[in-house]
């Protein structure tokens, strides 16, 4: 077998939430150095508060500010701080009960080694520089002996609240196609269109996956097809894609390759895009350096029967 | 819970290899084989099933609707009754389960697979966390696990050697199909207080369970382990909302699934760290007379999505051979045992 295929694979994503009263609030607080937690009707205050009391469900909206100074009830030593976490040095992982607080924020501490942390450990909040109304706002917790901070009983009103957050995420894969999509990626190279037929039902599957979707059994047996094929359906795309460099309109088809069984899409070209029509037979066009074809074009043939392609649309 | 009108079984199991890397195969080259060895235990085709259902997760590969290509293997045509969940496949059972209770199908197949070795597991688990005040601080999976082992050791319900041991006891097992087995050096901290030894290895694989109701489970299996209750629970998702040391949610779904209605002899834990089986048994009040994940259990082989599907299998499968009359079969998932799952699976008397 050759080797596996391999090649990087990057998903990034930047989320934009909206945020509901008791968050923005608390977001925003954080931005004026402030730390707010919620009551719940039985007396506990949460922070960081949430929208929703965790036990009765019940929505709460008693805003209470909390002191920045607090107690670790649990941490972590962390020798290899990962990508997006908050600080690049070794740190604590910490969960942080301030003082006036019921439950335990999750943060970090920044500490010289894991023998200057321990539970019960007095902390306060080290504020970020540049603040915008998110969690790492607070830079981290730092070491702290002295009295527990004074509230100054902040209402929870500000100005200009953030009412949303962007949160960036990137996450790295590498990607592996598998063993059939790598020996149709690989016959590719070399220009030729190499699918995979199905021991029991006997269709030629282009590209192949692996498996036959009807039968639910491997495929294996590799079959040349094409490199001349019958654009079964199509559409005329008058959009202009992001980073395509593609006049509009143009026709984007189903193309059965001769001896396929299943149909896979391309664009064609060398034809007017109101001149495309089902039945009309293409073949594959090539770039310098390409690892699949570029479009398909007629070919000159006379249109194939519908009779021939009517399974393959 | 309500009382179960339908008796249903779990009368077949299968799963693959877990292995560090599957890069030479598709989810779907990965998977069949293990839908095609669970389907030949009972002699049933893909037709003859009444529902299927499936657990997954696309980032865990970074692929897009890799559930729907897994469906290949299955053969869905013609059209199948089919759902997923985007979980462990122990939560795909539990929809299987209420499906054959309702009568709409008296046969089902459920699987679930992962493949965590395209990415990075750790990093890939901070993106089901809150995304306002926990997500943006990407703390990794050890990472919360090892907040909650250091919480159980301040409790004085474990130390570090205590935790080795549950390590190394998991990895004893004769489990062909772990990835870890035997003896394997404790290591350093991966983040204190776990060590390497105390963390599931990261690996990818399938497994796949049949159900079925009734007589027909009496027709498919020799000795079926019947489902006599299952239940799932979650809990707050603050961390610092709960007792990492406890765990209320499984003794929850364990006490509606009739765990502690009669002795149990055998346990499945999901217990991806070597201190959340200090928390499940203490949750659960397990005793020595309890046997704990002869399997070798997730710190022997944690296939994502999977893991807790192969706990019910190899419940189940102690029942059929009859190494086990009742036993308990566990899963979890999210941050520090977040939400768990229990079903309590019964051989008919011998």
């Amino acid at each position: 077998m050759p080797e596996v295929l391999k090649a990087p694979l990057v998903v990034e994503f930047p989320f934009t939430r909206s945020l509901g009263p008791v968050q923005s609030a608390f977001l925003t607080g954080l931005r004026e150095r402030v730390v707010l937690g919620v009551r719940t009707r039985d007396g506990r205050t949460l922070v960081p508060p949430v929208e929703y009391d965790p036990v009765t469900a019940e929505e709460i909206r008693d805003l209470v500010e909390v002191a920045p100074t607090g107690t670790v009830t649990t941490w972590a030593w962390n020798h290899e701080p990962r990508r997006g976490q908050p600080l690049s040095s070794p740190f604590a992982w910490v969960l942080v009960r301030l003082d006036g607080a019921d439950t335990a924020l999750l943060h970090v501490l920044d500490a010289p080694g894991p023998d200057a942390v321990r539970t019960g450990m007095r902390v306060r909040v080290r504020w970020a520089e540049d603040r915008v109304g998110a969690i790492t706002d607070i830079a981290c917790f730092e070491p702290y002996d002295g009295d527990p901070a004074q509230p100054t009983g902040h209402s929870g009103e500000f100005e200009a609240p953030v009412t949303g957050i962007v949160a960036p995420a990137r996450l790295d894969y590498t990607y592996s196609p598998g063993r059939a999509q790598t020996a149709y990626i690989n016959a590719l190279a070399d220009r030729r269109a190499v699918g995979e037929r199905c021991p029991s039902c006997r269709k030629v599957y282009v590209p192949p996956r692996g498996a036959c979707p009807t039968c639910g059994v491997a495929t294996s047996e590799q079959v040349e097809v094409g490199p001349a094929g019958t654009v079964t359906t199509f559409c005329i795309v008058n959009i202009k894609a992001k980073n395509l460099d593609i006049e509009v309109p143009y026709v984007y088809a189903h193309i059965a390759l001769d001896g396929a069984d299943l149909a896979l899409h391309g664009r064609i070209g060398g034809i007017p895009y109101d001149q495309v029509r089902m039945g009309l037979r293409v073949e594959p066009v090539w770039t310098e350096g390409g690892r699949y074809p570029d479009h398909y074009r007629p070919t000159g043939e006379p249109d194939a029967d519908y009779e021939i392609y009517k399974e393959l649309l | 819970m309500t009382a179960v009108t339908r008796d249903i079984a779990v009368v077949a199991f299968a799963q693959s290899d877990v292995l560090r890397s599957t890069a030479e195969q598709s989810e779907v080259e990965m998977l069949m084989p293990v839908l095609h060895d669970v389907l030949d235990r009972t002699g049933l085709k893909t037709g003859d099933i009444g529902f299927t259902c499936s657990g997954s997760c696309d980032y865990l590969a970074g692929r897009a609707f890799s559930f729907t290509l897994a469906l290949d293997g299955v053969g869905a045509w013609p059209p199948i009754s089919e759902s997923h969940v985007e979980m462990d496949g122990a939560w795909a059972l539990y929809e299987a389960w209420t499906k054959l209770l309702s009568g709409d199908a008296d046969t089902a197949l459920v699987y679930s697979y992962g493949k965590s070795s395209p990415g990075s597991v750790r990093d890939v688990l901070t993106r089901q966390l809150d995304p306002y005040y926990v997500a943006p601080l990407w703390p990794d999976s050890v990472a919360l696990a090892a907040l909650q082992a250091q919480a159980l050791i301040d409790a004085g319900d474990t130390d570090e050697p205590a935790l080795a041991g549950i390590g190394a006891r998991s990895r004893a097992t004769d489990n062909t199909r772990a990835q870890l087995r035997g003896s394997v050096p404790q290591g350093d901290y991966v983040v204190r207080p776990l060590r390497t030894g105390d963390c599931p290895p990261v690996g990818d694989g399938a497994a796949a369970v049949i159900l079925a109701a009734g007589e027909r489970a009496r027709e498919l299996c020799s000795r079926p382990a019947w489902i006599r209750g299952i239940d799932h629970r979650i809990e707050a998702h603050g961390l610092g909302v709960r007792d990492l040391t406890d765990s209320p949610s499984t003794r929850l779904a364990a006490e509606k699934a009739g765990a502690f209605e009669r002795p149990l002899d055998t346990a499945e834990l999901h217990a991806p760290f070597s201190s959340q089986e200090v928390v499940l048994c203490k949750a659960l009040g397990l005793d020595g007379n309890v046997r704990v994940n002869p399997s070798g259990g997730a710190l022997a082989a944690n296939p994502m999505m999977a893991a807790g599907l192969i706990r019910i299998g190899e419940a189940a499968s102690r029942i059929h051979r009859g190494e086990s009359d009742r036993a308990l079969a566990h899963a979890t998932s999210g941050p520090c045992l977040q939400q768990n799952l229990v079903a309590v699976l019964e051989g008919d008397p011998r």
